[in-house]
Formats: structure tokens, C-alpha cells, sequence
């Protein structure tokens, strides 16, 4: 029995407080909710970059930290040190490198990456230190608990939760559905 | 009643118990030389997680996610009960190993009659549903939802559930 179009949805609908990739007046907006030290977030990140190249400007793509803190002791971490990036301006190179470094996710490590790309390296290993962007990671995750959020990664397409498989030609197809219902 | 409970409740297929009933007391084992009482939580809510078994992926994910939330039905005062046949040993290990803070009951002797007083058991199977009911201080079934077995049903049907007591216990 799959739920379909009735299934759980954003409940915390896309805005200016989140990290988006693509214009906002895409037709098409996809949402992961997802984990750094998460082994299946790893594997989709290379499928949502492939999404993401034959979709183009059709696409706007989000990202929100939902951390399993209990059974990855580094995805907290990481995840505030992607905010900690966002708010210096490198989100995305961040959010890259940790999803292509993840058997490198130690405090050490995370301060490590924020130097390479050239970020304040005392500032980030502060600002992980007070747990400076908790908060925000917190909301990010509840806002998944909300939505329906049942693992890592899940998978939202114009505020739907996207039940089934993810593959490249999954997310794909199931993008391009709803492109022509938007387009209708 | 929200959009979201009223889509939910009426997606269970069976006859699991429906919002209003009395919750059926049970013992069960929650460690081998220990049990559990639903009657021991009067005047607390409880969530009632039935799950088809240890160790599969699925559950795993389910319990681990409930694990990850376990804070947030704390601020309802809620105790979170995971039911399956699995043994009280069997039990143990996979607690152990997913660092579970919640206590997993045996329903593995008579097998599965917890979950059929719920009207949740699948026979064929032998195993359960993946079920959920919330059940209020007083020991009424306030919500009840049954999911695809191969389907993490998630918590968000929970936490609204949780919010509509609680709403209720502050009018």
C-alpha cells in the first residue's frame, strides 16, 4: 500500500532561512533531509548532483540537517559546522565536503575542512565548541519529525514526501511529474 | 481533529483498535527477569510502537528514529513502549546494539497475544503489525495508525497526537 499524494508533507515550508541551490521561482523544489555521517546520505549525494545537472534551472534544491545523533556521534558536529560555514558565506562547500570526507568528521577534522576553504578556522571551532548553531540544527530537525521524516535521507518534492527508491532516474522521474503537474 | 489525524486514522486496514477504546492491560517481559504493566503508567500518556521484529532494517530505522525523539515525547511526559515477538534476550542484544533508551517488551509467550487484543496481529505472518496507538493518562486509545509493514511510519502522527492531549489536559 504506498501512500501517495496523501502522504506526510513540509510542514515547515521552504523560505529565506534555508540553503537552496537554484531559483526560487523553479518549478520543481526538492528537499533531503539528511545526515553527514549517514552512509545512504553519502550514497544519495552524488545522485542528487547528477539531479541536480539534468534538471538545470528547473530545479531548486534544499537541504535541512536531520542528524541521528544516538547512532552517529559526529552528525551533530557536522551539521553545525555547515551552519557555522553558512553563515560565513560557504555553505554549500562545506555541505560538499563533508559528504565527500565522511570518515572525517571529528571536531578536529570539521575545523580542519573549515580552514581549507579558507573560513575563519577559530571562529567555526568556537561556534562548535558553544554549540553555537544547535538551535538551528534542532529546528531543522524537528521540522522533519513533523513532516513525517522517517530515516535518512528523506526526500521531499514540492512539499511531498517522496516514499519508494531514490536513484537518479527515481528522483528524476518523480521531479519531472511534478514539473508537469506545476506547469498544468 | 486535524486534516493529517483524520487522513491517518482512517488508513488502517484490519481491525486494529480505533480511537475511544480502552487500552487492554498487559505484562510483558521488558528484560528476562523483568516486566512491564501498562497499568503502571496511569496518569502518564503512553506510545505504543508494535513492529514486526528485531533486527530488520526497517525497524531499525523505526526504533532508531524514536530513539533520536525520545526527548520530545518526554516533554509530554510520554513513556514510548516497543512491542514484537522477539524474546526478552533477543531483545536485550538489539537494545544494546542500537543504544535504544526505551524499553522493548517480549509479546513471545503466548506469541503475539498482546498485539492481537490490539488487533494488530498478522497470523499468516507471525509476527505483528508496524502499529502505533497513543494512549492518554486515563488509558483510552487516543490515536491509532497501522503502516505498511515495509513502511517507517515516522513520528509526526505521534507528536500531534501527544499535542492534542495535552491541549485538551490544558483547557
Amino acid at each position: 500500500m504506498k501512500r501517495g499524494h496523501h502522504g506526510p508533507a513540509l510542514v515547515l515550508p521552504v523560505g529565506d532561512r534555508d540553503h537552496a541551490q537554484g531559483s526560487p521561482g523553479a518549478p520543481v523544489t526538492l528537499v533531503e533531509y539528511g545526515d553527514y555521517e549517514c552512509p545512504y546520505c553519502g550514497q544519495a549525494y552524488p545522485i542528487v548532483k547528477a539531479v541536480q545537472k539534468t534538471l538545470g534551472s528547473r530545479l531548486r534544491f534544499v537541504f535541512r540537517n536531520f542528524p541521528l545523533s544516538e547512532m552517529h556521534p559526529n552528525a551533530e558536529n557536522a551539521a553545525e559546522a555547515a551552519e557555522a560555514a553558512g553563515v560565513l558565506g560557504k555553505y554549500w562547500e562545506m555541505h560538499d565536503t563533508l559528504f565527500e570526507h565522511q570518515d572525517a568528521l571529528e571536531p578536529s577534522d570539521l575545523v580542519a575542512h573549515a580552514a581549507k576553504l579558507g573560513l575563519d578556522s577559530k571562529r567555526v571551532a568556537a561556534e562548535l565548541k558553544s554549540h553555537t548553531h544547535a538551535p538551528r540544527v534542532r529546528e531543522d530537525f524537528m521540522s522533519g519529525v513533523k513532516s513525517g521524516v522517517n530515516g535518512t535521507p528523506t526526500f521531499f518534492i514540492n512539499g511531498e514526501r517522496h516514499d519508494g527508491p531514490w536513484d537518479y532516474q527515481d528522483l528524476v522521474s518523480a521531479c519531472e511529474a511534478a514539473i508537469e503537474e506545476t506547469v498544468k | 481533529m486535524s486534516e493529517r489525524e483524520t487522513q491517518a486514522t482512517s488508513q488502517h486496514h484490519g481491525q486494529a483498535l480505533q480511537p475511544g477504546s480502552r487500552a487492554p492491560e498487559f505484562t510483558l517481559k521488558s528484560t528476562p527477569d523483568q516486566a512491564v504493566s501498562l497499568s503502571e503508567f496511569r496518569g502518564q500518556p503512553v506510545i505504543l510502537a508494535f513492529y514486526p521484529a528485531d533486527w530488520s532494517p526497517v525497524c531499525g530505522d523505526q526504533m532508531a528514529l524514536y530513539n533520536e525523539i525520545l526527548p520530545e515525547f518526554r516533554r509530554y511526559q510520554a513513556e514510548l513502549l516497543g512491542i514484537s515477538v522477539d524474546g526478552a534476550w533477543c531483545h536485550a542484544a538489539f537494545a544494546t546494539e542500537r543504544k535504544l533508551h526505551f524499553p522493548l517488551l517480549a509479546d513471545f509467550e503466548p506469541k503475539g497475544a498482546v498485539a492481537q487484543t490490539y488487533g494488530v496481529y498478522r497470523t499468516s505472518d507471525g509476527f505483528s503489525e508496524r502499529a502505533l496507538f497513543v494512549i492518554d493518562a486515563e488509558g483510552v486509545i487516543r490515536w491509532s495508525f497501522v503502516s505498511p509493514v515495509g513502511v517507517n511510519p515516522g513520528a509526526d502522527g505521534i507528536l500531534a497526537a501527544l499535542e492534542a492531549i495535552q491541549q485538551e489536559v490544558i483547557k
